[in-house]
């Protein structure tokens, strides 16, 4: 294939990889942002999305559309329920405090992932996409007879991995009406701001955790939702998304909704296109540069704020 | 509503910091608390407000306790706190910030537009972020926003720091407008020619300790406790 239809490609698998890490990220950026605190285990609930989404769809197989419908729906509510018993149990008797969060994910973490195996077990697992149609796409040429149109073999994708690009913009632009256009947004964005003069006008703080917990890793099973038709469920699939995740935090700027999905572009599209081009493990190798990079010159990324 | 607290002991953690306080706000009055920085005034204040968990003893309001709610439910009560530094949602809104005081009691578009007209320069703002506001306007807001809760109790933590004449004597009216409408107002204020015009009655801390409690009438007539407790 040409340099062109090449990187056009690269650009699309990288696009689809920069979607669903915008979302995932959201959710970690999220809970980080509204109550202070690291969640370890958010890849775990990403995991939980799709193992549970292989659940739901896999005895419906003969109809994968409403096995993914279903899944879409419960998926996040599984995940997202989970974490709230997590915020009632763990997090809420540690008071929230920064470091002893960050060990009791730790502890979440192994305890999701040791379920999963038992229950799920240690197979990678695909779950049928609703639709996956070969899209070819076309390539422009400026030859001899002026401009002409051509279908280069193997530049193709699928609907389905179009459709995935398309809902994760969906779904972020909802994520950001909600935050910025209704009530419980105006409430996530006061606790975050001030958490004590937020309860001295009555808004339930503890409340507001539950659900921020739950959102974050609601999110996080319903970018796994998307992902699963492509990559198969596997009970240590949450490795990497938590690994990126925190990259596209780190370098967008902790809390900060635009930063995260600036970064997760940047992260999601150079990961696909020196992948396709080099090798997989050079674009980690130069994510993880860059946010040593961003670390010593501007620890707050992209778009967050100096701390006081 | 008459405020009370009835020796109370609270602090941050392990550190004990007010010990066996008792205080009582009336309707229709002002009380001043005066001490030194680090006497215990805005830890008082936070403890009314539940921000702090109490050891021992009580706060009611008109009987009823307040110190047995959790904390975010104090305000529903009539309890209006405007904190010292003004603690602000600096990034939201002046819109989003009244709206904030407006949803603590469910009050409708008529507080908001009455608590506005009593502040005009906010009305010009509402859609810029707080953070952007002088140091006037942020006291204005944080008034606003208090305001909100048609409270019958008003906390004001050291409303004039760092504000120019003209401020302080806005703050001041509204702090007469709110006595002449029947709340009790708590300020904690090192000015004393402003404790002078606007109390009705000055009670000192010290140390995180209760002492004298006096009208203001008897405190011009022998100023004397101020320089006790105070040092000015
Ligand atoms: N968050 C806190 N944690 C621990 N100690 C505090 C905290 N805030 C205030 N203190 C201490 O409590 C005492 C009373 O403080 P405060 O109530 O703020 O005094 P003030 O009368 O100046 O308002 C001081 O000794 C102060 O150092
Ligand atoms: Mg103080």
């Amino acid at each position: 294939m040409d340099f062109g239809p090449h990187l056009l490609l690269a650009v699309l698998e990288g696009a689809v990889g920069a979607a669903v890490l915008a979302l995932t990220a959201l959710g970690l950026s999220l809970v980080f942002g509204v109550m202070r605190v690291v969640n370890v285990a958010h890849g775990e609930f990403f995991m939980l999305g799709a193992v549970v989404a292989w659940f739901i769809a896999s005895p419906i197989a003969a109809h994968p559309a409403i096995g993914f419908v279903a899944a879409l729906a419960i998926a996040p509510l599984v995940a997202g329920g989970i974490a709230v018993v997590v915020d009632r149990l763990v997090l809420k008797r540690v008071e929230y405090d920064p470091e002893a969060t960050i060990v009791g994910t730790i502890g979440v973490l192994y305890i999701i992932q040791q379920s999963a195996l038992m229950i799920y077990g240690p197979e990678a697992r695909p779950v049928e996409p609703p639709f996956n149609h070969r899209i070819a796409l076309p390539w422009v040429e400026w030859g001899d007879s002026g401009l002409s149109f051509y279908y280069p073999w193997g530049l193709s994708t699928t609907s389905y991995k179009l459709f995935v690009i398309v809902a994760a913009v969906a779904i972020l632009v909802t994520f950001w009406s909600v935050m910025s256009r209704t009530r419980l947004g105006l409430i996530m964005r006061a606790t975050q701001l001030d958490r004590e003069t937020a309860v001295a006008f009555g808004i339930p703080v503890q409340r507001v955790y539950s659900i921020v917990f739950g959102f974050g890793a609601a999110l996080a099973a319903l970018s796994a939702v998307l992902i699963v038709p492509i990559q198969q469920a596997h009970y240590l699939m949450g490795h990497d998304p938590l690994l990126l995740s925190f990259i596209v935090v780190i370098i967008g700027g902790l809390g900060s909704v635009r930063g995260t999905v600036v970064a997760a572009l940047l992260i999601g599209m150079s990961d696909g296109i020196i992948s396709v081009f080099l090798s997989p493990t050079l674009s980690k190798i130069l994510a993880t540069l860059l946010v040593a990079l961003v670390l010593v010159f501007r620890p707050q990324g992209l778009y967050g704020k100096k701390m006081a | 509503m008459t405020l009370r607290l009835e020796a109370i002991n609270t602090g941050y953690g392990q550190v004990q910091i007010l010990y066996d306080l008792s205080l009582e706000a009336r309707p229709g009055e002002v009380l001043c608390l005066l001490g030194r920085n680090g006497a215990g005034k805005t830890t008082t204040l936070k403890a009314i407000m539940g921000l702090l968990p109490l050891r021992s003893g009580s706060i009611t309001l008109d009987g009823q306790s307040l110190s047995d709610l959790p904390a975010h439910q104090v305000p529903g009560q009539g309890v209006a706190y405007v904190p010292q530094g003004r603690r602000l949602f600096t990034e939201l809104t002046v819109a989003e910030n009244i709206e904030i005081g407006l949803m603590t009691r469910g009050k409708s578009h008529r507080t908001r537009d009455r608590v506005l007209s009593m502040f005009p320069r906010l009305q010009d703002r509402l859609d810029q972020p707080a953070e952007t506001l002088s140091g006037g306007e942020q006291q204005m807001l944080a008034t606003a926003r208090a305001l909100c809760l048609e409270p019958s109790v008003l906390l004001l933590d050291e409303p004039t720091e760092g504000l120019q004449p003209s401020m302080i004597a806005l703050i001041a009216d509204t702090v007469r407008a709110m006595r002449t409408e029947g709340q009790a107002v708590i300020l904690v204020e090192q000015r004393i020619d402003s404790v002078l015009a606007l109390a009705d009655r000055v009670a000192f801390i010290e140390n995180g300790r209760g002492r004298e409690v006096m009208d203001t009438a008897d405190l011009r007539d022998d100023p004397s406790l101020v320089r006790k407790y105070v040092g000015i």
